[in-house]
């Protein structure tokens, strides 16, 4: 076949002449029309995530007081915020906790009642200087007033999370949902076949700067993730079989909708957000069509002991996962999922629909990921 | 009509009556066993929804207290903040009698009701916090 580049793609998108389908939907013209056939014919496939992804949080700069203050201290509905940084920069991390009322309210709640346009309690402390005298301040904002505000996350949309068990004779509460005694449940976080890197899992397609879905507006890939380990073992397919890439992503706050921002709590565990992440994937050959035709049965994932007792504790695929059971040791193991893959859905079609109607247009990467740096450990020394 | 949930606790001794017979036969109360958890010398636990009129469920009920067996009626119900629900399923890996449910096409969370144990470990395991526990009195 001919080879498309970004610019002819996005010249059929502005034309309205696109042909854009979902991860879901290329599996089966993949099937009926051949990969050389569908590679001609499609020119994009879209994906979507919608899950708990810790790593995430917003950049805002409150704007200047009269008199001025150089904030030190910051909490945002009692939730303290970053502020080692200039004098109304802020960071909010998402898993960040109330001072007054612990896990019950922390950083995400606050991001997800911005996003909500909810006015938020403002309280800083600084020591003041002869430039910013003012040593506390304690006024309402919300994401209109404030000077600029935008989601800046350091990691996001895993490609491939392992599934999480516990061998343990307690029940476990973990940031995989509540684990019961014995092995007696699977819990696992993924949105398969629809997921962004496992349908480029070689980063040919989303690198730095490509345009995304986030939150429910366009936002950007900013760098490679935290934790990014391109080098983690690949099958045949080059799907990685257990944790692999991440993304850093950056989006203006201002654009998004709350259906696609959502606060969670993990029962003794602690706050996350549910982060809505979309991403058009250019078919530019026949191979990168081959890579977004990949079916759950196609991609594995590590079960692993969240108890800390026994580590990787078996091989799955995701057909199996979303089967409802996975045969361990000869028992059958019920599976949970943790992730909506109901909301993944609603986004990769959202993000068809704009870019069929000429709103969203791809994005060649200024760079691509890396694709073979590892992860260094933390050693602990005396 | 009306329909109560009930939980029955058997001491280990307590095996040899045909219990639910009896308020069947006796009571004319439809039975429909939610949760069983019954071993010969064990403690044990029987989960049911009963169905008849508030006399009969009455006299059944002290006719189950007068064999020495305890219970306790369901006075809350788990409320299901649908709208406010993102449809992860972190609450189907802690429903121990598959009242949540993934529906497999839509992958829309489920709740039958009827299959519900109001054991209220949904309420802890959801993260959007749309699970709660309310009492009966106030409403559903």
């Amino acid at each position: 076949m001919g080879y498309k580049s970004f610019d002819e793609i996005n010249e059929k998108i502005k034309k309205g002449k696109a042909v854009v389908v979902t991860a879901e939907e290329v599996i089966n013209i993949t099937k009926e029309k051949g990969v050389k056939k569908a590679a001609e014919e499609i020119d994009v496939v879209t994906t979507g995530t919608f899950g708990p992804m810790c790593s995430s949080g917003v950049f805002i700069n409150f704007g200047h007081s009269e008199p001025p203050i150089k904030m030190n201290r910051i909490w945002l509905n009692d939730v303290p915020a970053y502020a080692g940084i200039a004098a109304v920069d802020a960071y909010l991390g998402a898993t960040e906790m109330s001072d007054s009322k612990g896990m019950e309210y922390g950083g995400a709640h606050v991001i997800e009642d911005l996003v909500s346009d909810r006015d938020i309690r403002l309280y800083a402390e600084s020591y003041g200087t002869d430039c910013y005298p003012r040593k506390e301040i304690s006024t309402i904002i919300n994401r209109n007033n404030v000077n600029q505000i935008y989601m800046y996350n350091p990691r996001n949309a895993y490609q491939n999370y392992p599934a999480a068990t516990n061998m343990s004779d307690r029940i476990i509460y973990t940031y995989m949902g509540t684990l019961l005694p014995k092995g007696a449940n699977i819990t696992y976080s993924t949105s398969g076949e629809l997921s962004p890197l496992l349908n480029d899992p070689e980063y040919r397609t989303i690198g730095i700067g490509t345009r995304v879905f986030i939150g429910g507006t366009q936002g950007y890939v900013a760098w490679e993730g935290t934790q990014h380990n391109p080098g983690q073992k690949r099958g045949e397919n080059k799907v990685p079989v257990s944790l692999a890439g991440t993304l850093a992503l950056v989006g203006d706050l201002r654009g998004m909708n709350q259906r696609f921002v959502r606060a969670a709590v993990y029962e003794k565990y602690g706050v996350s957000l549910f982060v809505g992440i979309g991403i058009p994937i250019p078919i530019l050959d026949e191979d990168i069509l081959i890579k977004t035709a990949i079916k759950n049965s196609d991609i594995y994932t590590d079960i692993f002991d969240k108890s800390g007792n026994e580590g990787v504790v078996g091989k799955v695929s995701y057909e199996q996962l979303r089967s409802g059971f996975v045969e361990m040791n000869g028992r059958k193991i019920p599976t949970a999922p943790l992730s909506s893959l109901k909301t993944a859905r609603e986004i990769a079609g959202i993000l068809k629909q704009q870019i069929e109607r000429g709103e969203f247009l791809i994005s060649q990467p200024v760079q691509t990921l890396p694709m073979n740096n590892n992860i260094n450990k933390l050693d602990v020394r005396p | 009509m009306n329909k109560i949930k009930v939980t029955m606790y058997f001491r280990a001794n307590e095996l040899t009556m045909p219990l639910t017979y009896h308020l069947v036969k006796d009571y004319d109360l439809k039975l429909n066993i939610l949760h069983a958890d019954i071993s010969l010398n064990k403690v044990g636990k029987l989960v049911v929804d009963i169905t008849g009129t508030d006399e009969n469920i009455k006299e059944g009920l002290d006719f189950v207290k007068q064999k020495g067996v305890e219970y306790k009626i369901f006075n809350k119900s788990i409320i299901w903040k649908e709208g406010e629900c993102v449809h992860c399923g972190a609450c189907t890996a802690v429903c121990p009698s598959g009242a949540l449910a993934m529906d497999k096409d839509t992958w829309e969370l489920t709740f039958y009701r009827d299959k519900c144990l109001v054991c209220g470990l949904c309420v802890k395991a959801c993260p959007l916090k749309v699970m709660t526990l309310a009492d009966n009195g106030n409403g559903s």
